[in-house]
């Protein structure tokens, strides 16, 4: 195929092939760009929280006002749980992962330190906190009841020992030798007395909170708040049926309370990252109507140009063009049309990602995205130019010898 | 004459229905997103307060020092400590101030049948219903000598109003929150500025909260901090409620109105006395630094409207610039192929504006056609984000006027100027040359 032809008779028509090529280049960078991101948060959205989801909930707690007995009714309480039929486990806490509220801490080597080493989420916990969140002990041992101590909002007896997430671990140690070595919270020496390999901070999707968010520190109190949670744990099979129970018989224990927010941890998680998947999901249809947009765009005007140039075309007919050489003559024609445009697309895909990188803090467009877009938009040109010019190869040599 | 070129323009499009297809479609998809996602960015980046956005200003005092500033001359902390917002509403340097936090309450409905329920709550000072035009729909906000008196008064939003007491007028009956009973001062009316602007810390949207009371009253029963509680570093504070009350943790919304620029000169200059005056009694260690924030300014400084929501606006109006691109090709191929009758008319005497005229009719016809296509899509696209997003956004997400205008305006701009071109093009043609060739 000699591509001197094309170029000449795209030279009488310059309009045209930009208009094609701009709409390639704005439609491969736009693609891109949104590729990436949904990319991105698909990857967010997929990240494990560390607990065992499909079997899990958590419902939040709050009395009527009543401060001093609040430790033993919490401990009434968790007894109820512990003993219904189906529940594996159960604890109190004052958040859990991707709750989207709790307490973070600066965690230090040193005791007065005026940056602190590492960030870390803080979880209330107890003894039965690793088996009801389903968490994996890596190393080291579980609390024993002994270690449990009791606070409230402001006031609280020391922290001497704590557990670890495996990403705080190494973000302190980078060594990995996190276990059995003094970290300093409130400048209170505590000892880590075991590690846990995945469990994410409450915080999910927000650019501050995405740079600890796998530092946590399981804190062994009991947190005697007047507003508090409480997490279970149930047997596979058996959530929907235990977090009515639950409901139930924390009622029948005490009606005097509030017992609100029950929800599964599908649901934590779907709130979690509502944003996120409707970022994504709003993305995939924008960059579904592009593409089809630019599809149809080019069928047109192709079809169009085949219109124009019958005449021509059943003039080559006559002179011995095959159909086939009719067809790679507009195949050829698209192909370079949109070398032009994936040219020009990938410099405005990289602009635009760099203007979004320091408009919006978003990350570096990853190259292989500009690579595969471009590969998207030559076959989606080629795609869309088929239809055109097979009925301009089908268009009859006899042609010539009819009109005018 | 429009109307002949109306009649004109719709007897082309009906002659070439896949062609006229194609561009209505182009533009409809376009208009449909990106009217989707900037109906909702409008109503996310809206005034919560038009007519008094410029007058209510949110102070700023640095009291972390250096270390905790994110950008140079910012203060790191959003929020004051208790310390300073005492000492703000102590110094009563502007006409009305309100310093307030979020806290909540479990609420035990006068029958005993019903369980108790949970609600949000704000302790604020007396000055916040005025100085925020809240509406009332019963009573009134309480004076200030219940600020001073820490009186367990109460101000029920409609809602709790509608739970408790049917809706009925309940000023001066009584609510037991948390095993305390609140005398009823004032029940509101509906309202619910968006954004949330006096509180951003935690939800930005959504309803304000379903009951009020005094702030000293709050701070004296230790009432629950359920907003953000922000301490930078170690704390050094005693342990208590006392001690969080001394401590340099910052947890306090603080509002003052500023009627004028006078006042908001002379209040930024009392800001930066008590911040140097802090400095002298040793509390901070650095250059005093402080901050006024109005409505809109706030609002910005604390990205109420996220990122996402930017992105999507530009990445769909992106797309519309492709559609247009696309609509400016097929108009051309359309035109072009008429070049014949163009000629012809031309021939017979109209000129090259009336056949500019009847082309960018066209258009605009092409337009109003895409526009109500992409109306069509915008509300089944506002529709889809109702069920994607949170239940406070998503019940932003609704066609105004101003979006039903917006839209078909912009629909028929973007045709008329992807049909400049095509047009000028047709009004080229000579009469001669297209009479001839055929």
């Amino acid at each position: 195929m000699h591509i001197g032809p094309i170029l000449a008779t795209m030279r009488r028509n310059k309009v045209g092939a930009f208009l094609i090529a701009l709409q390639m280049a704005l439609t491969l960078a736009i693609l891109c760009n949104t590729l990436f991101i949904i990319h991105q948060r698909l990857a967010l959205l997929a990240r494990p929280s560390g607990v065992d989801e499909a079997n899990t909930f958590a419902v939040s707690n709050q009395w009527m006002g009543v401060r001093e007995e609040t430790a033993a009714r919490i401990r009434a309480d968790l007894t109820a749980l512990r003993s219904l039929p189906g529940v594996v486990d159960a604890y109190e806490t004052n958040s859990y992962p991707l709750r989207g509220g709790g307490w973070s801490e600066g965690i230090n080597l040193q005791p007065g330190q005026k940056h602190s080493t590492a960030h870390s989420a803080l979880y209330f916990s107890d003894e039965h906190t690793i088996n009801a969140l389903g968490l994996r002990l890596i190393a080291g041992r579980n609390f024993t009841p002994e270690e449990i101590g009791e606070r409230t909002e402001q006031v609280s007896t020391p922290t001497r020992v704590v557990i670890v997430s495996q990403a705080l671990g190494l973000k302190l140690f980078p060594d990995g030798s996190a276990l059995g070595k003094t970290v300093y919270l409130n400048d209170e020496p505590a000892t880590i007395i075991g590690v846990v390999d995945t469990l994410q901070t409450p915080w999910v999707s927000s650019a501050w909170a995405e740079k600890f968010v796998g530092n946590t520190v399981l804190d062994p109190h009991l947190y005697k708040s007047n507003f508090y949670h409480y997490v279970v744990r149930a047997q596979p099979g058996q959530l929907q049926a235990v977090m009515k129970a639950a409901q139930d018989r924390l009622f029948e224990v005490n009606r005097e309370r509030v017992v609100d927010r029950l929800r599964s941890f599908t649901e934590v998680r779907a709130d979690a990252y509502r944003a996120d998947r409707a970022l994504a999901v709003i993305l995939a249809w924008v960059s579904g109507a592009l593409l089809s947009v630019t599809a149809f765009g080019i069928v047109g005007l192709t079809s169009f140009w085949v219109a124009q140039r019958r005449r021509q075309i059943g003039v080559r007919r006559a002179l011995g063009a095959t159909r086939r050489a009719v067809l790679a003559y507009f195949q050829t024609e698209n192909g370079l049309i949109a070398a032009a445009g994936v040219v020009a697309g990938v410099a405005l895909a990289v602009g635009l990602n760099l203007w979004m990188m320091h408009a919006f803090d978003m990350q570096r467009l990853n190259p292989l995205y500009a690579l595969g877009g471009a590969l998207a938009v030559v076959l989606l040109g080629q795609f869309a130019v088929l239809w055109p010019a097979l009925r301009a190869a089908s268009i009859p040599p006899a042609l010539a010898t009819r009109a005018a | 004459m429009f109307r002949y070129y109306t009649w004109l323009a719709l007897r082309s499009l009906r002659r070439n229905p896949a062609l006229t297809a194609l561009m209505v479609a182009a533009i409809g998809l376009g208009i449909g997103a990106s009217m989707t996602t900037l109906s909702l960015f409008r109503a996310m980046s809206g005034d919560p307060i038009p007519d008094k956005s410029s007058q209510l200003f949110v102070p700023q005092i640095d009291n972390w020092g250096p270390d905790a500033r994110e950008k140079p001359g910012e203060p790191g902390a959003d929020m004051l400590t208790y310390t300073d917002a005492k000492a703000l509403l102590d110094a009563h340097a502007a006409p009305r101030q309100a310093a307030m936090y979020a806290t909540g309450f479990a609420i035990a409905p006068a029958d005993p049948a019903q369980r108790p329920f949970r609600t949000d709550g704000r302790a604020t000072s007396a000055d916040f219903f005025a100085m925020f035009k809240v509406p009332f729909r019963f009573g009134s906000g309480w004076g200030a000598q219940a600020d001073t008196d820490r009186s367990d008064v109460v101000v029920l939003s409609k809602d709790i109003n509608d739970k408790l007491f049917g809706g009925a007028d309940s000023v001066g009956r009584t609510v037991r929150m948390d095993n305390r009973d609140y005398r009823v001062v004032g029940v509101l009316d509906a309202w619910a500025p968006q954004p949330r602007f006096y509180d951003v810390m935690d939800e930005d949207f959504g309803d304000p909260e379903g009951v009020f009371l005094p702030f000293s009253t709050a701070i004296g029963l230790h009432q629950d901090i359920w907003g953000n509680n922000n301490c930078h570093g170690s704390i050094d504070a005693k342990p208590g409620w006392e001690g969080h009350l001394n401590s340099e943790c910052v947890w306090i919304q603080y509002w003052a109105e500023l009627p004028d620029a006078a006042q908001a000169q002379r209040y930024r200059a009392m800001l930066d006395a008590y911040a140097a005056e802090q400095q002298r009694l040793g509390r901070f260690h650095w250059a005093p630094l402080t901050k006024l924030s109005n409505v809109r300014q706030w609002l910005v400084l604390e990205h109420v409207v996220p990122d996402e929501s930017r992105v999507t606006v530009v990445l769909s109006f992106g797309f519309l610039f492709v559609c247009l691109v696309n609509a400016v090709g097929l108009m051309l191929a359309k035109f072009m192929t008429r070049s014949a009758e163009i000629g012809v008319r031309r021939a017979i005497g109209a000129n090259r504006r009336a056949i500019f005229t009847q082309c960018l009719v066209e258009a605009g016809v092409i337009g109003l056609a895409g526009g109500l296509l992409g109306l069509l899509l915008t509300a089944a696209g506002l529709a889809g984000m109702r069920g994607l997003l949170s239940q406070e956004i998503a019940a932003l997400a609704h066609l105004d006027t101003v979006d039903v205008l917006a839209t078909m305006a912009l629909a028929v701009a973007a045709a008329v100027l992807a049909g400049l071109y095509p047009t000028w093009r047709a009004a080229q043609v000579q009469p001669a040359w297209q009479l001839k060739s055929n």
